[in-house]
């Protein structure tokens, strides 16, 4: 049989996903038949499959990996030199309501919540009691009174147990705090250098002023009630737009047929080489319930003022980390030869296990291969040389700096 | 005085209870018959069930993938080929093909002795997608059970055999 690796996104267990090629009629199609009857759909399935989208199963939805004509590498460039649409409803979209919001989730992350400003978010984690992230998550505060949380489609249910038990504790406790599931929202995401002005052509709100991280609630292809936030998982300038679910497939169909730039369906193919190039984690491969924000290389999402003893979950750990460096650490790792991929080890001259890789490609902008792995101390500084096992062979390595490729976040510079 | 050998082969599909999935079963029926060698002999290309095509001229063999299995993997990045000299028996792991997105292990489709890797090849995997059956070509071989090529797939059945694929 052609087992066909493919790194299976936000899944909660670092495990291969076979998608078999060809295999013999009856067992493939079985499989294909029993998994399709349990798959959720976007709303833009339809669309999807229009546009020649290529459907695997993912998180428990049936999303287009890649699209008829465009090789993934193709695919991957365009977002860089030009702009790409992604379809990522399948994520967990969330509304925090009342005058503890605040105070709610600062009790379930690493994040200051009450310092954010008016329309702008962060990146943060969810943590559990012994350091480990649950998930990591986009939290922004609006200005129409609620917190706005994006989190992992593969969390979904894992994420929702939490926040509607912490709920119960807080208003058990007299706080006033309320959460609001938005399956009712449909979410895109439009990435790369022309993204801003494919949008502004379609959109009232003066995006030159909405810079990285912020977010502002408009219309957008004559479509009220988006909610348009200027950020991503790829690295460039780009916007993640959240749309009434029966509006969704019209603004998608207006943006693809812009006449500023054009604009192409990009799957989850090239929206994992896009972040994997970019540094950014995948939960479920590089960041998981067993690895901590400062093993992660993430300390920098802990705010400063959340640094006390017991301010979020696992706090005791993370700060002893923070004070006293944690035992490995994730890095970049570029090779040659055959891309490194997970499970793969990285050994040191002499054979000896260092760790694994959590995530690799082939990059396509860059023409080698890019990985992450969790390494010890003694070999995380960059320029360090490692080899990594793949298949039978020893392929050397070098310890890098991430990101890959220059990130182009909007600062409005 | 060289053997040919004629296959009959017979497919039954078969209903699987609610999956409603198709078997094929493969009956095979050989006759053997004496025939003159002097007239020239074809060279004769077939498929295995892991998408590898083999092309057979005597018992040298020409061994690559099918448009639909480069299709499958988008765009080759990295091809590692068998080892010259190194024998393979039917569906060994014999080497590699990356994609960006994929990884897929190549299976001898015949047991083999590998005889040249195509270089070209290495240095330039995009060939493989370009021109699977050409240029793209992989490994060439020397059959070590000739027998073993019957049970691969002729022209016809594999463009049968990828219908039932495509869902």
């Amino acid at each position: 049989l052609y087992h066909v690796l493919l790194t299976e996104m936000y899944s909660s267990v670092l495990k291969r996903g076979w998608l078999s090629l060809g295999c013999c009629g009856a067992t493939s199609r079985a499989i294909h038949l029993s998994s399709a009857a349990l798959l959720n759909k976007t709303v833009l399935y339809d669309f999807h499959v229009n546009n020649g989208g290529k459907m695997v199963p993912y998180a428990g939805y049936s999303m287009p990996v890649s699209y008829d004509k465009v090789g993934v590498a193709a695919s991957h460039k365009h977002v860089r030199s030009a702009c790409g649409l992604f379809d990522v409803s399948h994520m967990l979209q969330t509304r925090v309501h009342g005058p503890d919001r605040h105070k709610f989730l600062e009790s379930l992350t690493v994040a200051d919540v009450t310092a954010l400003k008016p329309d702008t978010g962060c990146l943060t984690l969810f943590t559990n009691e012994d350091g480990g992230i649950i998930d990591d998550l986009i939290v922004t505060s609006t200005s129409q009174d609620y917190l706005y949380v994006v989190s992992n489609a593969g969390c979904r249910a894992k994420d929702l147990a939490l926040l509607q038990q912490q709920v119960k504790r807080f208003t058990d406790s007299g706080s006033k705090v309320e959460l609001e599931v938005r399956d009712c929202d449909a979410l895109i995401a439009l990435q790369g250098p022309q993204a801003a002005a494919v949008l502004q052509a379609a959109c009232s709100e003066e995006l030159s002023s909405l810079m990285f991280m912020s977010s502002v609630q408009c219309s957008v292809a004559g479509v009220e009630g988006c909610r348009v936030t200027r950020c991503g998982y790829t690295g460039e300038d780009g916007f993640e737009i959240s749309i009434p679910n029966d509006k969704a497939v019209s603004v998608c169909e207006a943006l693809l047929s812009s006449k500023t730039a054009e604009v192409q369906p990009a799957g989850l193919a090239a929206r994992d080489s896009l972040r994997l190039e970019a540094g950014l984690c995948l939960y479920g491969n590089d960041i998981t319930e067993q690895t901590t924000p400062v093993q992660a290389a993430l300390a920098w999402t802990i705010a400063k003022t959340r640094r006390t003893e017991g301010a979020f979950p696992g706090s005791k750990v993370i700060l002893r980390e923070l004070k006293q460096k944690a035992a490995v650490r994730r890095v970049g790792l570029v090779s040659s030869g055959p891309p490194a991929r997970p499970p793969s080890q990285v050994v040191d001259q002499d054979g000896k296990l260092l760790g694994q890789v959590c995530s690799g490609c082939p990059s396509p902008s860059l023409g080698i291969n890019v990985a992450m792995a969790y390494l010890p101390l003694s070999h995380v500084k960059a320029g360090t040389t490692v080899s990594i096992r793949v298949r039978d062979k020893l392929v050397p390595a070098t310890v890098t700096k991430m990101p890959f490729i220059k990130s182009n976040y909007y600062t409005g510079k | 005085m060289a053997a040919v050998n004629v296959l009959r082969s017979f497919t039954r599909n078969i209903n699987l209870g609610n999956h409603s999935a198709k078997a094929t079963i493969r009956w095979h029926f050989q006759i053997q018959r004496q025939i003159n060698t002097s007239s020239c002999f074809m060279a004769d290309r077939r498929y295995s069930l892991k998408h590898e095509w083999v092309q057979l001229s005597g018992t040298i063999g020409t061994v690559g993938i099918t448009n639909y299995a480069q299709e499958s993997l988008g765009d080759i990045v990295y091809a590692q080929l068998p080892e010259v000299g190194r024998e393979y028996s039917i569906e060994d792991e014999c080497g590699a093909l990356e994609s960006v997105k994929a990884a897929s292990e190549l299976y001898s489709p015949v047991s083999c002795k590998i005889t040249e890797i195509n270089t070209e090849v290495e240095e330039q995997p995009a060939l493989i997608n370009q021109s699977p059956y050409e240029k793209g070509w992989l490994f060439k071989m020397e059959l070590i059970k000739p027998e073993e090529f019957k049970e691969l797939m002729e022209e016809a059945e594999y463009e049968k055999f990828l219908k039932t694929l495509d869902s």
